[in-house]
C-alpha cells in the first residue's frame, strides 16, 4: 500500500524504529530552524496549557485525584503478576482470548495470525501508542494486510507518510493549509478522494475525513485497538476518545484485536472514578471527553463475536526492574507534560526519534530501548529539568528525576556517555551564553529533586536559537506556576 | 500455557523481587462536588450538556410525545431507529418511519436512517455526561452510533447523579457501556475544537421529569 507523497515526508524505514535518526541535539537544531513547524507548534501547545489549566481548576480535590491515581498505580505494579492473573481469567470468563507477547515480534505474529485467520485483508484501526510502538502497521503491510488509521491526526499521518509529533495530536505540527493540501493529494490513492472544493475550515477537514472513513468503517471485518485501562476484577477494557471513529472500530467489526502494554491493568472498576477524572482534564482539558467506550469480553448480539487480547511487555518489566524509572509506568498517556514543556515547544516531536516524545518520551523510550544507540543515549538531557511536566502529571511522575537517574547511567556507561556530555555542551553553546539560565535549572534541579546527581546536568537546552527568549532568574517551575493560569 | 506467558510473568517477579510493599491507596478525594438537591443537579446536568454543543430540552411524560415530534419534524427526518423496548408512547405523535432494530441489519442499512430515539442508563451533572448500557430502551452500541442524530432522553431525577464516584457503582461492567459528553469531536487541528466527526454531529437531549 503507498499513496502519492505530501509535500514533506519522512519516509526512512519503518515507524517503530526510526531508522537512522539523528541523536536528539541535530534533530532538535534542525526542527528549530523550521519556523512553520515551530508556528504550529507554539500555537498548539499554549491553547491547550490554558485550557488545562481551567479545566483543573474546577476540581478543588486535585491534589487528592493526583495522590490516589498515583497509589492506585504503585499498588497495581506492585502486584503486577497477580493483576495480570486474574484479567486473563476475567476475560476469558466474559468470552474473550487473552494471548502474551513478550516482545514487539511476537505482538506482530500474534496479531497477524489472527487477522489471517479471519481471511480478511484489510484492518481498521482506532489509534493506540502500543501499535505504533510495536510497528504493527509494518508487519501487517508485509503480510499483504492493508491497516487503516481512523483518527483523524492518525489519518492526517498516515495519509503524508509522515511521523506522529505528539501523543494525543499526532499531527500537531501540521498546520489546517498543509492538512487541505494533503487530503487533496492523497485520499483518492486510498479511497474516496477529498471534495474538489475542499477548504482550510477545521470543519470543512473534517466533514472529508468523514466521508473517506465512513466506507471503511461500514465495510470493516477486523479492528485492532489499545485500551487507555484494563480492569482487572471484571476484566473490562476501556478506551477513551473523541472523534467516534474508536465507537466504530470496537462496536462494527466481527472481530477485534486489542493490543495493550502490561502496565494498563487496574485493580478495580472503582478506580475508574479517578482516571476518568483526571485524564480527560489533563489531556485535552475537557472535563470529559465525548466518548468513553467500556466492554467485557464479548455480548450477544451486541459487537464484535471474536475478542483478543494481547497483553505487551516490550520492555515495560526493564522498566519495572528499575527502582527508580519503574515510576514510569504510572504513564496514562495524557500528554500535558509535552504541552508544557519549553523544549518540546520549540524542538517537536520528531526529534525525539520515537512514537513517545517530549518528556515522558525523554524517559520511556530509553528505558523500554535501552541506552546502547546515540539517540536513544541523548535522550535522558533532553530536558531543562525544570519540573513544569512534574507539575502537570496527573500521576506524579517525577520526570526530572528519572531523568537525572538515566543521565547517571548513560554517563556510568563509559567513554559513550562522556562523549555525549561533550556533544551536549556544545550543541547547547545557547546555554553557555545564558549562565542565567542554567543556573536557573539547576536551581530547579536542586530544589525539587529527592535523588541528587553525582554531576551537575550540564546540558540545560537543547534549542539552540536566537530568539528564543530569556528565561527567567526564578526557577521556571514558579515562573510558569505563576503564570498557567493567567 | 504459551511461553510468552510464562516469560513475561517470570519477568515480572524477577523485577519486584526487591520492590517496598505499595499499600492499598487512600482516597481522600471527594465523591462529589455538588450540592445534594436534585433540581441543582438537574441544572449542573443540563449547562455542562449544553456547553459542549448538546442540544438540551425539559419536559413531562405528559408533553414528551409533541416534544420528541417537533424534534425530528425540525430535523425533517424522514425515518427514525427504535430500540426494542423504546416507551411506546415516546413515538406516538411522530411521523418519521420507524425502523425497528433487527439483527439483519447491516451497518449500511443503519447509515441510511435519519435519526434514532434511546432513554439511558444513567447521566452524571459534573461532566455532563450520558451513559448508555445497552438495556431494552437504548438497544446495541451500533444503534446510536451510525446515524447522525440521536436524540436521549434522561428521566430525572431518577436516573441523574452529580459525580463519576457516585455513577460508578450504579454502572454494570459486564454489560458494554457508552459514554456520551456531546456530540462526536475532534482536537486534531490545531488543537481546535470542532464538533462533529464520525458519531452522531446532533445529540439532542431530552431532560424529563418524573412526577
Amino acid at each position: 500500500m503507498s499513496a502519492p507523497t505530501a509535500r514533506t515526508s519522512y519516509k526512512n524505514g519503518a515507524n517503530s524504529t526510526y531508522l537512522g535518526m539523528p541523536s536528539f541535539p541535530r534533530a532538535a537544531h534542525a526542527a528549530v530552524r523550521d519556523t512553520t513547524l515551530r508556528a504550529n507548534l507554539k500555537h498548539a501547545t499554549h491553547t491547550i496549557r490554558d485550557k488545562r489549566a481551567k479545566a483543573v481548576a474546577e476540581l478543588g480535590d486535585w491534589a487528592d485525584l493526583r495522590e490516589a491515581g498515583k497509589q492506585i498505580k504503585d499498588h497495581t505494579l506492585r502486584h503486577l503478576d497477580r493483576y495480570l492473573l486474574q484479567l486473563e481469567e476475567a476475560v476469558t470468563a466474559a468470552g474473550g482470548t487473552v494471548h502474551w507477547a513478550a516482545d514487539a515480534d511476537e505482538a506482530n505474529r500474534i496479531v497477524t495470525d489472527l487477522v489471517k485467520a479471519t481471511g480478511e485483508r484489510e484492518v481498521v484501526k482506532v489509534k493506540s501508542m502500543a501499535t505504533q510502538e510495536i510497528g504493527l502497521n509494518e508487519a501487517l503491510e508485509a503480510e499483504g494486510i492493508a491497516a487503516y488509521e481512523t483518527d483523524l491526526a492518525e489519518l492526517i499521518v498516515q495519509l503524508g507518510e509522515d511521523r506522529p509529533s505528539h501523543i494525543l495530536v499526532p499531527a500537531i505540527h501540521r498546520n489546517r493549509g498543509e492538512i487541505r493540501e494533503i487530503f487533496t493529494l492523497t485520499m483518492s490513492a486510498w479511497g474516496r478522494p477529498a471534495p474538489d472544493d475542499l477548504t482550510d475550515r477545521p470543519a470543512d477537514l473534517a466533514e472529508a475525513a468523514r466521508l473517506h472513513l465512513r466506507e471503511k468503517f461500514l465495510r470493516a471485518k477486523v479492528g485492532i485497538s489499545g485500551a487507555n485501562f484494563m480492569v482487572a476484577e471484571t476484566g473490562t477494557l476501556v478506551v477513551v476518545e473523541s472523534e467516534g471513529n474508536g465507537r466504530m472500530c470496537l462496536t462494527l467489526p466481527e472481530t477485534l484485536i486489542s493490543v495493550v502494554g502490561i502496565e494498563k491493568v487496574v485493580p478495580t472498576w472503582r478506580d475508574l472514578e479517578v482516571f476518568l477524572q483526571t485524564l480527560p482534564r489533563s489531556s485535552t482539558a475537557e472535563r470529559m471527553n465525548p466518548y468513553t467506550s467500556t466492554w467485557t469480553g464479548t455480548t450477544d448480539g451486541d459487537g464484535p463475536r471474536a475478542f483478543h487480547l494481547v497483553l505487551l511487555d516490550n520492555g515495560r518489566t526493564d522498566v519495572l526492574a528499575d527502582e527508580v524509572g519503574r515510576q514510569t509506568l504510572r504513564c496514562i498517556r495524557c500528554s500535558a507534560c509535552l504541552n508544557v514543556c519549553p523544549v518540546y515547544e520549540r524542538a517537536g516531536g520528531h526529534a525525539y526519534g520515537s512514537v513517545y516524545p517530549g518528556p515522558i518520551g525523554a524517559i520511556l523510550t530509553p528505558q523500554l530501548r535501552g541506552t546502547a544507540s546515540e539517540l536513544d543515549a541523548s535522550l535522558p538531557f533532553a530536558s531543562s529539568l525544570c519540573g513544569a511536566c512534574y507539575e502537570v502529571c496527573p500521576v506524579a511522575i517525577d520526570i526530572p528525576e528519572v531523568l537525572v537517574h538515566l543521565r547517571e547511567k548513560v554517563a556510568d556507561q563509559g567513554g559513550k556517555g562522556h562523549r555525549l556530555e561533550k556533544a551536549a555542551m556544545k550543541a547547547s553553546g545557547w546555554v553557555l551564553n545564558h549562565p542565567a539560565a542554567l543556573a536557573t535549572a539547576e536551581r530547579a534541579a536542586s530544589l525539587t529533586r529527592k535523588a541528587h546527581p553525582r554531576r551537575l546536568p550540564g546540558a540545560a537546552a537543547w534549542t539552540n536559537t536566537r530568539d528564543l527568549p530569556e528565561l527567567p532568574a526564578a526557577p521556571f517551575r514558579d515562573w510558569w506556576k505563576r503564570n498557567r493560569t493567567s | 500455557m504459551s511461553t510468552g506467558r510464562d516469560r513475561v510473568l517470570a519477568r515480572i517477579r524477577r523485577a519486584l523481587a526487591d520492590a517496598p510493599e505499595a499499600p492499598e491507596p487512600t482516597r481522600s478525594y471527594a465523591t462529589t462536588h455538588t450540592s445534594d438537591d436534585p433540581a441543582a443537579v438537574l441544572d449542573l446536568l443540563h449547562e455542562n450538556l449544553a456547553d459542549y454543543r448538546a442540544v438540551v430540552h425539559r419536559t413531562t411524560e405528559d408533553d414528551i410525545a409533541l416534544l420528541l415530534m417537533r424534534l425530528l419534524a425540525e430535523r425533517g427526518s424522514q425515518s427514525v431507529l427504535v430500540p426494542p423496548q423504546l416507551p411506546p408512547h415516546w413515538l406516538s405523535a411522530a411521523d418519521p418511519t420507524r425502523i425497528h432494530d433487527r439483527a439483519v441489519l447491516t451497518p449500511a442499512d443503519l447509515d441510511q436512517v435519519a435519526s434514532v430515539v434511546t432513554g439511558c442508563a444513567l447521566a452524571i451533572a459534573e461532566t455532563g455526561t450520558i451513559v448508555l448500557d445497552g438495556g431494552p430502551d437504548q438497544g446495541r452500541r451500533r444503534l446510536t452510533l451510525v446515524p447522525d442524530h440521536h436524540i436521549c432522553v434522561v428521566r430525572a431525577p431518577s436516573q441523574v447523579v452529580a459525580s463519576l464516584p457516585q455513577a460508578m457503582p450504579r454502572l454494570d461492567p459486564t454489560r458494554p457501556l457508552t459514554w456520551i459528553s456531546g456530540p462526536s469531536a475532534t482536537s486534531d487541528i490545531e488543537l481546535d475544537r470542532v464538533e462533529g466527526v464520525h458519531g452522531p454531529r446532533t445529540l439532542e437531549v431530552v431532560l424529563l421529569t418524573e412526577s
